[in-house]
């Protein structure tokens, strides 16, 4: 990005218009952050502005197709934006749920950490309401069975120092991702003697964690 | 339970990978006439007879099969370039020639949908699918089967590539990789390298001082095993 707006300077109106059109449209948007929240093993943050722009733009859509269809506009037309209206809401839909579906199984981690705040306000609704029913469900039939000491939903036993009974997801493992830019040269371990130079668009595979950072800012895109 | 990775849950289907791919753009011919398309994902048209312009795939092959317009197949297609890519490929035995990331999927949709729009189909199809084929068999035997893909030549790379992995790998670089072949390699390759990862990690290595383990349960290895009774 740098270099091209740096001989675009001074140019006039002609290069604001190309910048324009080369930003992503709300479909790639939103294309991109169900790709990654499909390819991560963690919740990611909530794309708020993504969704509400979408809801907004499939809204507009919907009440466009009505009219046409109304207005007795051809067919053809009509059923070609009926086709560009489904290929969004799949991806909306499908986004929506592949959150909900990490939610259902890490809810008592999510709950419990950070990951907390990714959530939007309907998904905490839903996250909440699922660890309750699931704690019911296990303290009913099971656990109020159990001899003392093993009743807990957390822990294996009374003596567990810590909740070893709840599902994380595994930041250990490996994703497939390409770099937009190029990032440069970028440490993959903590302990350090491994350096990745990531190269614009070249594929990679890299462990999860340590590429992390550069999933959440959007510098690195997982496939 | 807790230190298992869902194999599936991060894994895109053939058909969403196809998805993806639809919205690459194709140049089409009309034949009819149309008024822009102002699609959520973008705006497309007007369409005039003869005129070729560009639009996604989904769109051409919407229009396509209601014999509204002619596809051109890309440039990566004609016969020349594969034969070209097909004989780097062959003499660089640890690089993967450059392709589309979607060459899988579109040359799919365009074989499915609009064989009679490129120039010798068969020879591409054999390029493409099966390029040790004598091509008067795979002539005979078009039948695509995605699985088998350019197998002989890219997936053997793959292959190779997977005797490097070891213990002390944490990056792969798969340069010109596609996506449909990411998805065809991706469990295995996932499983191999945590595999190694977790084997590599300092608690498996045995330590005889149990207490002092139990303190770092970090996110590394496997988990406490459960109490014997």
């Amino acid at each position: 990005m740098a270099p091209a707006s740096d001989q675009g300077l001074g140019f006039g109106s002609e290069d604001i218009d190309a910048s324009i059109s080369a930003l992503p449209t709300e479909v790639e948007l939103l294309k991109r952050a169900w790709r990654n929240e499909k390819a991560s093993p963690e919740i990611l943050q909530f794309q708020e502005d993504v969704v509400r722009n979408a809801r907004v733009q499939i809204q507009n859509m919907e009440d466009t197709v009505e009219a046409y269809a109304e207005d007795g506009k051809d067919a053809l037309t009509v059923s070609l934006y009926q086709m560009d209206l489904d290929r969004t809401e799949f991806l909306l839909r499908s986004y929506l749920r592949t959150r909900l579906q990490k939610i259902e199984k890490y809810m008592i981690h999510i709950s419990k950490t950070d990951l907390w705040k990714r959530l939007s306000k309907p998904e905490k609704v839903f996250a909440k309401s699922c660890k309750e029913n699931m704690e019911n469900h296990l303290n009913q039939s099971v656990l109020s069975r159990l001899p003392f000491g093993y009743q807990d939903v957390l822990k294996q036993s009374i003596s567990s120092e810590e909740d070893d009974m709840v599902p994380e997801p595994q930041l250990d493992t490996f994703v497939f991702c390409k770099s937009k830019g190029s990032v440069g040269s970028f440490q993959l371990d903590a302990v350090g003697d491994e350096v990745v130079d990531l190269i614009a668009d070249d594929l990679y595979v890299l462990r999860y964690k340590s590429i992390k950072p550069l999933v959440e800012t959007g510098q690195i895109d997982l496939v | 339970m807790a230190g298992q990775s869902d194999p599936h849950l991060s894994i895109f289907s053939a058909a969403e990978v196809e998805f993806l791919a639809e919205d690459e753009l194709v140049e089409i011919i009309p034949n009819m006439s149309m008024d822009s398309l102002n699609f959520i994902c973008g705006d497309f048209g007007p369409f005039y007879p003869h005129i070729p312009t560009e639009v996604p795939i989904w769109l051409a092959m919407a229009l396509k099969k209601r014999g509204k317009c002619a596809i051109r197949p890309p440039s990566w297609m004609s016969l020349e370039n594969l034969t070209q890519v097909l004989e780097l490929e062959r003499d660089s035995p640890r690089e993967f020639q450059p392709l589309p990331f979607h060459y899988v999927e579109i040359s799919r949709l365009l074989f499915d949908h609009a064989r009679e729009d490129i120039p010798d189909v068969h020879m591409v199809i054999v390029a493409i699918v099966c390029p040790d084929f004598p091509p008067r068999l795979a002539f005979q035997k078009l039948v695509l089967d995605i699985e088998h893909f350019n197998r002989d030549v890219r997936f053997h790379k793959v292959e190779s590539g997977f005797e490097t992995i070891g213990s002390r790998t944490h990056a792969v670089k798969l340069k010109n990789l596609s996506a449909m072949e990411v998805n065809i390699v991706r469990p295995f390759f996932v499983r191999a390298l945590q595999a190694f990862y977790k084997h590599d990690s300092p608690q498996m290595i045995p330590q005889p001082d149990t207490a002092s383990r139990r303190t770092d349960t970090g996110d590394r290895g496997p988990r406490r095993d459960l109490r014997p009774r």
